[in-house]
């Protein structure tokens, strides 16, 4: 690792190792996994599934500890929830009893927190994700790409520097997915948040990331990382070019190699 | 406690459209808060219709067939009694109101807290449930005789056997209620830096209310049940009391002019629970 990386190192983890207890016994989850994430750099975490991803982000969120290592942010240890970090989850989370408006003061209630003082930032956040006009709607009466979308601005709402993202589309359809994989590069691009986002489906993450780091299956552990340098804003149009294409067999290899399977999705 | 909750839990969901443990099945949930809604004039007609036709068959029949007034009297007498008769009634209907409400308010406060606490611990809830299913199986009625040597034939016996009825019915569905742990949605709350105390009130109440509703309904029928009964078991009130009386008089308008209040007081008791379903409770259907 380069000494410019540690210096400037938004959030790191180190040696992360994690073990389960469950009924059938204990599972290695993560094994000495190590990263660093810059400021207001997009990583993605690729890895089949059950490789321990979701582990190694509730982790760096604080909703759990490790067996072994640490998280820093900013050079402080991650040990519960913190301010500065968001967290978006796989499927979007919403509050069925609550409509959207209400769904997204959540964390401004949490927090204590009054909402009236920050309607202007969410009323300018829905807008920009489309969802202007929807705020009495209730959960059920969202399609699941709004309801993802609502969920991004729960998140973003508050104002957090690192956005964690746990394969926060990977419930919805292929077309709608492209859309959403759109809006966070618009969104990191305005905001310069620092994002962790995975996923097991390769194109999104070349699409979406500056560096990918690439799991092996139980027990995670880094197997390669990859440094993604197509130029921004990136359009929906270079996922057929050939130099991508490039890129996805050589990942795909590369997980082929390390003892990783066919549980990757190439789309 | 959420946390250990959190830490032992691998972080994988069920994908949307599998049924979760814990899950409730929504058909358990309507059937009690959701009828067929009216929509159309023809239906108001239809239903009236039928309503006149019911009552006026009956009034019919029974002039036609000369049946008896003590085996069954007509839906006119039973009328004018309930009119004739109510400022008789009314202090009864009052007594066996005030039991079923103050025996409720006690039995549904008790069902929920030993609810929200029992589920804290799964260890505890073991312990606990044979007991909890002992008495919701058990006719709280038997007890009123033993309850009536020791408080009298006032409304204290009754009130203590309504008690009894109704907090098991509220606590082993508001516990069911609590056991459905969403974990994505309790680690949404923390990821918000949420306290356990929040994550009861943001969280885990408002996913259990369709449960501790259906709980509330469910235990105040078995309270009403239980205070008619305890009444007739052995008082010196209440409609249940006048139930026993008018029949050992063979005063049949009257006798049914009770049943009929008592009627009205259940299907009181169910639109209430119905209306506060609609308003807490309505995203789960």
């Amino acid at each position: 690792m380069r000494n410019g990386d540690a210096r400037s190192a938004k959030l790191s983890v180190e040696g992360a190792t994690k073990y389960y207890q469950t009924r059938t016994g204990i599972v290695h989850a993560l094994d000495d996994y190590s990263m660093q994430v810059r400021e207001g750099e997009l990583v993605c975490v690729l890895g089949p599934s059950g490789c321990g991803k979701s582990t190694l982000l509730w982790s760096m969120a604080g909703l759990h500890g490790l067996t072994k290592g640490q998280v820093l942010l900013d050079g402080g240890a991650i040990s519960r929830p913190h301010p500065e970090i968001a967290m978006i989850f796989q499927e979007a989370n919403l509050l069925p009893w609550r409509n959207l408006i209400r769904n997204i003061e959540l964390p401004f209630e949490i927090k204590k927190l009054p909402p009236a003082k920050y309607r202007d930032r969410i009323t300018g956040l829905l807008a920009k994700v489309g969802l202007a006009g929807f705020e009495n709607k209730y959960p059920r009466e969202l399609s699941g790409g709004m309801q993802q979308r609502a969920s991004i601005v729960r998140s973003l709402a508050v104002d957090p520097s690192v956005l964690l993202m746990d394969e926060p589309f990977g419930a919805l359809d292929a077309f709608t997915r492209d859309e959403m994989n759109l809006l966070i590069q618009q969104i990191w691009m305005e905001t310069g948040k620092t994002i962790v986002f995975i996923t097991h489906n390769i194109a999104e993450a070349i699409f979406l990331a500056d560096r990918i780091f690439v799991m092996s299956p139980r027990p995670g552990r880094l197997s390669r990382t990859f440094e993604i340098d197509f130029p921004r804003p990136r359009q929906l149009s270079l996922n057929t070019t050939p130099a991508f294409i490039e890129v996805v067999s050589e990942i795909k290899g590369a997980i082929e190699h390390g003892g990783g399977h066919q549980a990757v999705d190439v789309v | 406690m959420p946390d250990d909750l959190l830490r032992d839990k691998i972080p994988t969901f069920a994908k949307k459209g599998e049924s979760q443990a814990g899950d409730v099945s929504l058909a358990n949930w309507s059937a009690l808060t959701s009828g067929p809604g009216v929509r159309t004039w023809f239906e108001i007609i239809a239903i009236v219709l039928v309503a006149v036709l019911v009552i006026g068959g009956t009034e019919l029949w029974i002039s036609v067939f000369k049946v008896p007034q003590y085996i069954f009297p007509s839906p006119s007498l039973i009328g004018a009694s309930m009119i004739r008769d109510f400022p008789v009634l009314w202090p009864h209907i009052l007594v066996t109101v005030k039991e079923l409400v103050v025996g409720f308010a006690i039995g549904a406060t008790i069902g929920m807290v030993l609810a929200a606490l029992i589920t804290q611990s799964p260890f505890a809830e073991k312990i606990v449930t044979p007991y909890v299913v002992l008495l919701v199986c058990t006719p709280m009625i038997a007890l009123v005789p033993l309850l009536i040597l020791r408080f009298g034939f006032g409304s204290e016996p009754r009130i203590i056997a309504v008690t009894l009825a109704v907090y098991p019915m509220v606590m082993i569905n508001s516990a069911t209620g609590f056991r459905r742990v969403d974990l994505a949605k309790i680690a949404l709350a923390r990821s918000f830096g949420a306290s356990t105390l929040q994550i009861y009130w943001k969280i885990r109440i408002p996913m259990a209310m369709p449960m501790i509703i259906v709980g509330l309904m469910v235990g105040s029928i078995f309270g009403l049940l239980t205070a008619t009964g305890a009444e007739l078991v052995g008082g010196k009130d209440g409609l249940g009391n006048r139930l026993s009386y008018y029949s050992s008089l063979i005063q049949m308008p009257q006798f049914f002019a009770c049943i009929v209040f008592l009627a009205l007081i259940g299907n009181l008791i169910y639109v209430t629970f119905f209306l506060i379903g609609k308003k807490w409770a309505s995203w789960e259907a």
